[in-house]
């Protein structure tokens, strides 16, 4: 970087107007985090904070932990046999590995969406109507339904045809499908493990102005590929990158962590700088 | 020589393609020319008197209807025990069991090799296990019994397959909802599964509907004049077709023919209900 173009970062770093991490609330204080894979490690020691409504982006090649970490905050790496995961994650003053948590409450409360769409082979209505059902809560089920597609930016597209399987939706459509299915149950976080990488440039930008929206009610973590869609829509940025280890084994770091704005234009650790100018990764 | 190349290829490929062709013929005209005889001798044979009289001295008063109905009720028993059970443990072993411990693999190695034992070993153990240990008798429910501890390996088999060609993906989709490992399992995994679930059932009905030697061995008997209860001495279509063919009068043997048209036919229709229910299920991801 040329002294004008750092100066010219800098500037823009000074005058951004989004909030400096420590305005807002905490939602998740991660601990010292581990996680392995049998004998392999594949993240080390991860700290971090997550502050309420914004987008926490996490980027990084192939390999480096990222998708691993963001499915510790919903404990969906419980359902991988041999994974283990060490260290705290404080989910508003309570610890989600403590003895005691039930994990199906944590997902009750912290929700997700995945890389592929995987809607239910059931109708639309069902898709969404499924973890309220779960849930057990019965009344005003078409209401809660209707809301949900209406957050998701959808209800104007298939409000006519609910009753028709959530497979006849294209690719963008099912992806938001899916973020209505898990805003139905109303959770306080949402965790988004690579939404668009199966999707079209347009369901992308869909994707991302709704997120853009969802920020407002809730606290959003995203996984993603695209290092433009992480300074389009974060509010802070995590860089993750590999680290080989002497007998070969591949472990997750976390680099640096900080406003996104930051990150992109003025970064602290070379590695990072290195990844988001394209010179590696 | 460019010209040479493909001829080469070409005469390999033609003769492959006799091969193929020969070996599909092999089947398929064994069979026709099988179910064409059968069909010219059940001439005469093949009516109402059939599916209506019990079996007689007299070949031309003779039928088979206790052998049809035992062979019907034999086979929604067989179906009725069968599938939960066969469906439960394929839930168990795919969903619920951790596959690295050392008893859920030697449950699933053992479950692969029963699957193969001879059907007459099956009926040695219904003769000395339910008919004579727990008391049962030569009675219809005690054939049942044992054509489902036949078909039973089987049924396991094709559930799981069913269950573990439902895409990972479904599941995690629901785990993420704060589903229990219940909710997962009863409403999205098994009804997703169940298209092939019913297939595999049925085609193993079928081998089921089949099977003689081990009805023999429980003692279907070959000369029952009343229609079968559950507990009543019983016969079953092959059963009665093997005792057809033994009789010295060539009369019973166009009679036995007349009887495996009505075996083939019910087979038929059991597979047509198997392959509707595939085609119709198509899979949806």
């Amino acid at each position: 970087m040329t002294d004008l173009e750092r100066k010219t970062s800098e500037e823009v770093a000074a005058t951004s107007t989004e909030a400096a991490p420590e305005e807002a609330d905490i939602v998740f204080e991660v601990e010292g985090l581990r996680v392995h894979y049998g004998s392999k490690q594949a993240l080390k020691d991860v700290d971090m904070r997550i502050y309420r409504n914004r987008v926490t982006a996490f980027i990084g090649p192939s390999g480096c932990g990222k998708s691993t970490f963001i499915r510790c905050f919903n404990r969906m790496n419980d359902l991988i046999v041999g994974a283990k995961v060490e260290g705290r994650i404080v989910y508003h003053g309570e610890d989600l590995y403590a003895n005691g948590v039930d994990p199906v409450e944590v997902r009750r409360r912290i929700g997700m969406v995945f890389q592929k769409p995987n809607p239910f082979p059931k109708s639309i209505y069902d898709n969404v109507a499924f973890g309220v059902r779960v849930l057990g809560l019965k009344d005003d089920l078409d209401g809660r339904v209707e809301r949900a597609l209406r957050q998701a930016a959808l209800w104007e597209e298939v409000h006519q045809r609910l009753n028709d399987n959530a497979f006849g939706l294209s690719g963008g459509q099912q992806q938001r499908l899916c973020i209505a299915r898990c805003l139905a149950i109303d959770p306080d976080v949402i965790l988004l493990d690579e939404p668009c990488s199966a999707l079209d440039p347009i369901s992308t930008s869909a994707i991302e102005d709704l997120i853009d929206q969802l920020k407002k009610q809730y606290t959003i973590v995203i996984v993603t590929h695209n290092m433009q869609q992480a300074g389009r829509i974060a509010d802070h940025t995590a860089f993750f990158s590999v680290e080989t280890q002497p007998d070969g084994h591949r472990t997750g770091v976390l680099v640096e962590y900080d406003r996104t704005n930051k990150i992109f234009t003025n970064p602290s650790d070379a590695r990072t700088e290195g990844y988001v100018t394209g010179r590696f990764g | 020589m460019i010209a040479e190349a493909p001829q080469r290829g070409r005469w390999a490929g033609l003769v492959f393609q006799c091969f193929l062709v020969f070996s599909l013929a092999v089947g398929v005209i064994t069979l026709i020319v099988l179910f064409g005889q059968v069909l010219i001798d059940s001439q005469g044979y093949l009516d109402t008197s059939l599916l209506e009289n019990p079996p007689s001295a007299l070949p031309e008063l003779a039928g088979a209807r206790p052998a049809i109905l035992a062979s019907i009720y034999l086979a929604v028993l067989v179906f009725g025990f069968s599938v939960p059970i066969g469906v439960l443990t394929a839930i168990y072993l795919e969903e619920y069991a951790q596959k690295e411990r050392w008893y859920n693999r030697l449950l699933e190695l053992n479950i692969q090799n029963l699957a193969g034992v001879p059907s007459i070993v099956y009926g040695i153990l219904g003769l000395a296990f339910l008919v004579r240990g727990i008391g049962l008798g030569r009675t219809l429910l005690a054939g049942s019994l044992i054509l489902t501890l036949l078909v039973l390996p089987t049924v396991i088999i094709a559930s799981r397959e069913a269950l573990r060609s439902v895409p990972p993906s479904i599941r995690d989709g629901a785990y993420a909802l704060g589903a229990t490992q219940w909710q997962v399992t009863w409403r999205q995994v098994l009804p997703a599964a169940i298209p092939g679930i019913a297939t595999g059932s049925i085609l193993a009905l079928s081998r089921a509907i089949g099977e003689t030697a081990p009805l023999l061995l429980v003692g279907a008997v070959t000369y029952v004049r009343f229609d079968p209860t559950l507990t009543s001495a019983f016969t079953a279509l092959p059963v009665q077709i093997y005792n057809w063919i033994k009789q010295p009068q060539d009369e019973f043997k166009l009679l036995a023919a007349a009887g495996i048209v009505v075996l083939l036919v019910m087979l038929l229709v059991l597979n047509s209900a198997a392959i509707l229910l595939r085609n119709r299920y198509q899979k949806r991801w």
